[in-house]
């Protein structure tokens, strides 16, 4: 085991990389290294994989149902049977809690699945291609930049109708633009690298260029990008669902928790309290990544 | 958005004689070219609706003839070219249509909540930027030191915050709890319509009758929701300023004047201070106008009468006219304060001739 590790660590850290892929894991292996340095981010990183290890086995660690109902158990306070207390309809609150990490987390990972494709290709294709193309593209995508995105998002899903689903599209559909603008600035940068000109020379047709050789290398810094949206992702749709605008009744998503906790304010406290504490440490830890990962990132900062 | 800042605000801008009219020409043309696109998304956005906007007028148990005729009436028996022309042009008149709830025109409405709104972003700014700026020169000068990295905690708790969330709880505690602020609304119910209105901002107005009672009330009435607010554009114009500043205090400049024995507070405040005032206006500009979009969620929670409630009430019944109107215009504030910040860009900065 000692000499396997070893052995591994020898293999990401050595002089001379055998191919690229040897070489592109000692790149994430730098990274992780200084990324691992920062306490903050760390702590934010472990947040996140206890958010996905709860999504994942939430039907065996909720002491009970999230939908299940039990009117004579209404809004009691938090106690050895219920350890976040119950809403006005007597259902668990630490389920629905444990419930709703799902729903967040599956917010993030489509509206990224959707976006990050998108962005890359608009952004590859207006950075390489240049002219009118990127002139229309780029006006485009100023025009959703020039919004704040709850607005946009808003307007959306009040225009598609409210629902868990047009929420996931109206946010994917504010998400877009910057990534859009990152891998415009990147492929204007690739485009002129001696190994484009090469593939060019080769008889490469354009759209080949673009997909298979300017857009994988854009990758890694859309993905960074996304890691830091992810926190605004996640408050983008809370806001929604708290305005009853996301997921709808009787859905554990902790924004329309908040809201409806709004009502029992006043006598029942953690109706409303301990969702909103749960959107916040899930966004304060994918700020905490992000955060820590940019510096990882960008070594002359510190 | 905070890259597009960030890029706006470290762009140095020179020009001289005629390019540089030649760029304004070209700048106002891209002005207007988005805002035109801007007319054409919220009109596309108006389209979409799923539901039959003539039935929800008409009411789903009208025989065919009463529908046919709304629809005329509503013009959307028209091709949609025909239909966006229209639009533009009720726009150019600054006519939005009317709400589908009292029928009464939306820009009326909207000219009606502005003021509540503006009265808050702007208590809100005065905190945030007052707050954030000294936040984050001081965690730039003290940069890797306890200081700077409590105040990258602050910052990065105010970007994670569900600010509807921290606004119920800050209403539980100090409204319903402690007591020491108002409530819902502007003001208490019975100071209600007591001074005259004027300006619309009921700090000036109150002011002006000199009632200092409905003055304070006002007053405590605004300062949660504001502070709620200016919390998270704290935490946004802090982490600005100690980037901007970190740039500033690594410049030979700095060095100078530290060698020539320029007092420390005097280096940081008169020389390098000096020098991010006009990227800060940007930044705070920009910021301003985004209160917009927290002030749809903060308005809800706080029962401010102002343009986010507005707003929330129309998405919740799918009031379309209204919500094109509202987008349309947040749009605008946007595209103007970017013309705007960039204005001032030219104006304030010395190099800029």
């Amino acid at each position: 085991m000692n000499t396997q590790s070893k052995g591994l660590t020898a293999w990401l850290t050595t002089e001379e990389p055998a191919s690229a892929t040897h070489a592109a894991f000692q790149n994430v292996w730098r990274v992780w290294i200084r990324f691992a340095s920062n306490p903050l981010g760390l702590a934010g990183l472990i947040i996140i994989l206890l958010l996905v290890f709860i999504a994942v086995f939430v039907p065996w660690l909720a002491p009970y149902s999230p939908f299940d109902q039990n009117l004579r158990e209404a809004l009691v306070a938090p106690n050895s049977q219920h350890l976040f207390g119950t809403d006005e309809l007597g259902r668990d609150i630490l389920s629905r809690v444990l419930w709703g990490s799902r729903i967040t987390l599956s917010i993030v990972m489509i509206v990224s699945v959707i976006v990050a494709p998108i962005g890359l290709l608009v952004g590859c294709i207006a950075g390489y291609y240049g002219g009118w193309l990127d002139t229309i593209l780029m006006r485009i995508t100023e025009l959703f930049l020039s919004f704040p995105s709850l607005i946009l998002a808003l307007a959306f899903v009040a225009a598609l109708g409210p629902s868990l689903n047009n929420a996931i599209i109206a946010i994917a559909l504010t998400q877009w633009p910057p990534i859009a603008r990152l891998a415009r600035a990147e492929s204007l940068n690739l485009r002129k690298r001696d190994h484009i000109s090469a593939v060019r020379l080769m008889g490469a047709s354009s759209m080949r260029i673009v997909l298979a050789h300017i857009a994988p290398l854009c990758i890694p810094s859309v993905i960074v990008r996304i890691t830091l949206n992810m926190a605004g992702i996640i408050l983008t749709a809370a806001g929604l669902g708290f305005l009853g605008l996301g997921a709808q009744p009787p859905s554990p998503e902790w924004g329309a928790m908040v809201s409806t906790g709004r009502r029992f304010m006043l006598d029942s406290w953690w109706v409303g309290t301990i969702p909103g504490i749960s959107i916040l440490f899930v966004s304060l830890a994918f700020n905490l990544v992000g955060d820590a990962l940019r510096d990882a990132l960008d070594p002359r900062q510190e | 958005m905070v890259n597009q800042i960030e890029t706006a605000a470290r762009t140095p801008v020179r020009r001289r004689g005629f390019r540089k009219y030649r760029r304004f020409g070209g700048s106002v043309f891209s002005v207007l070219t988005t805002l035109f696109l801007l007319v054409l998304l919220t009109f596309v956005i108006g389209r979409l609706m799923p539901v039959d906007p003539v039935i929800a007028v008409v009411g789903p148990d009208a025989d065919r003839a009463t529908y046919l005729k709304v629809k005329q009436e509503l013009g959307l028996d028209l091709p949609i070219f025909q239909q966006f022309w229209i639009f533009f042009k009720n726009l150019l008149h600054g006519d939005f249509g009317s709400t589908l709830l009292t029928g009464r025109p939306v820009m009326e409405d909207i000219v009606r909540v502005l003021p509540a709104t503006i009265e808050l972003a702007t208590v809100t700014i005065i905190l945030g930027a007052g707050i954030g700026i000294p936040l984050g020169v001081y965690a730039a000068v003290n940069r890797g030191r306890f200081a700077d990295h409590a105040v990258r905690l602050i910052a990065l708790l105010g970007h994670s915050t569900p600010i509807f969330w921290i606004g119920m709880v800050g209403l539980m505690l100090f409204y319903a709890k402690l007591g020491w602020v108002g409530g819902s609304g502007r003001i208490d119910l019975f100071y209600e319509d007591i001074v005259p209105n004027v300006t619309g901002f009921l700090l000036i107005d109150s002011l002006l009758a000199w009632d200092m009672d409905v003055f304070w009330s006002a007053v405590s009435h605004i300062i949660l929701p504001a502070s709620v607010l200016a919390y998270a554009s704290i935490a946004y114009i802090s982490r600005i300023t100690r980037s901007f500043m970190l740039e500033q205090l690594s410049q030979e400049y700095v060095t100078t004047a530290r060698a020539k024995g320029v007092p420390r507070n005097g280096v940081i405040w008169r020389h390098a201070f000096k020098n991010i005032r006009v990227q800060l206006v940007t930044v705070v500009a920009l910021s301003y106008g985004g209160m917009l979009e927290g002030a749809v969620l903060i308005e809800t929670v706080f029962g401010w009468p102002g343009f986010g409630q507005y707003l929330t009430n129309a998405l919740v019944i799918g009031d379309m006219n209204v919500v094109v109107a509202c987008t349309l215009i947040i749009g605008c504030v946007f595209i103007a304060l970017n013309v705007i910040s960039d204005l001032l860009y030219r104006f304030f900065d010395p190099r800029i001739q």
